[in-house]
């Protein structure tokens, strides 16, 4: 599981793991059923406190992300949830926020903003098939 | 060692200790609960090494008091430190001893010695046993240290500066120890340190230490949550930063200034008010920030 933890970053690092596993699950990169490290060798592994791992997937499972039973061990929850949509549109929400203050900052429109989005998606298009080809 | 549940591993109250003319600790209290790892950061000289002598009772307490389980340390040593494993920040080891050697001889000291459990810290540390002391580069003395500190399992692990002048990857291997230790059997870990990196990371109880004082001490969470970073636009630039009262910090230049407060909030606005500036930014600063405006605000 690909997780890096930066302390200098000002979001706390139980968060960081929050964040960063729901993303591996939008992403597809965690599916249904998936098992998670245990508790101390993930706090082994990013050399952090245990207790911040145990609350990070206190979070999860309260969100519907994490299942953990005795002896089962901590799995992903199945993908007919709600979340992962849910999901998706929080990171994308998150982004689009941020662009759309900086557009106004620098007094470009809505609709100009929509335009470059439009023309960065053809841009980024026929990049990809050069490179298959 | 048999002690209540809810007793603090580590409980400092009042101490005040004089060397000559500075005051190396000056009123410190600080409690350290049990299964936490107790992070105390502070800048060389702040009093942190004053202050593990007095826990481990190689120093006796003039004013106040200090109790480790709930102990003396100084009138209990034995149970004291036959519960605690400490790793100083010299290191300092009999040089001519074979790495097997030193540890058989500090294993006559404790009955809990855990031989197999030592044997498994040299495998991961990769030592050669036959290796002798002085033969041993600085991160090898600093993990011998670490074994003799940990094999006999002890309810409290004391760090000072524990990787000090060491190379990443050395560490990396304590820090992974600290959290081995804490995952393991609930024990509880006590390190100075001033990488604030490292202290965040694995630490839940902070402390933060200047000019012999305690600053702030308290959970990790707790300390961010108390302390605010505030940017303040005025309506004219600045020529040198303004005297805030209420404000541990403050940096910037010509109409923005950033200042770092924590219950005073209050006091801060009243000014910006007072001032006809507003707030352009406010947000929780990082443990980096608290540090040095906390620390900077003592010693200035």
């Amino acid at each position: 599981m690909d997780i890096r933890i930066s302390p200098k970053e000002n979001i706390p690092i139980y968060l960081q793991i929050v964040n960063q596993i729901k993303y591996l699950v939008a992403a597809g990169r965690l599916a249904p059923d998936d098992e998670l490290p245990p508790i101390r060798k993930l706090a082994e592994q990013l050399l952090i406190n245990p207790n911040t791992v145990a609350r990070a997937y206190r979070e999860l499972e309260r969100d519907g992300v994490l299942n953990s039973r005795q002896g089962a061990g901590t799995r992903i929850a199945a993908a007919n949830s709600p979340f992962s949509e849910d999901e998706k549109t929080r990171i994308l929400t998150e982004r689009a926020d941020a662009l759309l203050v900086e557009a106004d900052q620098l007094d470009v429109s809505v609709q100009d903003l929509i335009k470059l989005i439009e023309d960065r998606d053809e841009v980024m298009n026929a990049q990809m098939k050069e490179k298959k080809i | 060692m048999n002690s209540p549940v809810n007793e603090p591993a580590i409980q400092v109250e009042g101490v005040t200790r004089q060397f000559f003319r500075k005051r190396a600790l000056d009123d410190v209290s600080m409690t350290v609960p049990k299964g936490c790892v107790f992070g105390l950061l502070g800048e060389n000289g702040a009093g942190k090494t004053t202050l593990i002598r007095h826990i481990l009772g190689a120093f006796k307490a003039k004013t106040g008091q200090v109790r480790v389980l709930g102990q003396n340390p100084v009138t209990n040593p034995v149970d004291v430190l036959g519960n605690v494993g400490y790793l100083s920040e010299e290191r300092e080891m009999p040089t001519w001893m074979r790495i097997a050697e030193l540890l058989r001889f500090t294993e006559a000291f404790y009955p809990n010695w855990d031989r197999a459990y030592a044997a498994e810290l040299m495998e991961s540390f990769r030592l050669d046993p036959q290796a002798k002391v002085r033969t041993l580069s600085r991160g090898e003395r600093a993990k011998t240290g670490l074994i003799l500190a940990l094999a006999h399992r002890p309810d409290i692990l004391v760090l000072d500066e524990p990787s000090s002048g060491l190379d990443v990857i050395v560490r990396q291997d304590i820090l992974a120890a600290i959290v081995r230790t804490v995952a393991d059997e609930g024990r509880t870990v006590f390190f100075s340190s001033h990488l604030i990196d490292e202290v965040e990371r694995v630490s839940d109880h902070i402390a933060i230490m200047a000019n012999g004082r305690v600053l702030v001490s308290d959970t990790l969470d707790q300390i961010k949550e108390d302390h605010s970073r505030l940017t303040i636009q005025y309506k004219k630039p600045l020529p040198e930063a303004p005297s805030i009262e209420g404000a541990f910090s403050c940096q910037g230049q010509g109409r923005e200034w950033t200042v770092i407060c924590n219950g005073q909030r209050q006091k801060v606005l009243a000014h910006v008010l007072e001032s006809q500036a507003e707030v352009v930014d406010e947000s929780q600063p990082s443990l980096e920030e608290i540090f040095v405006a906390r620390a900077k605000a003592e010693t200035r």
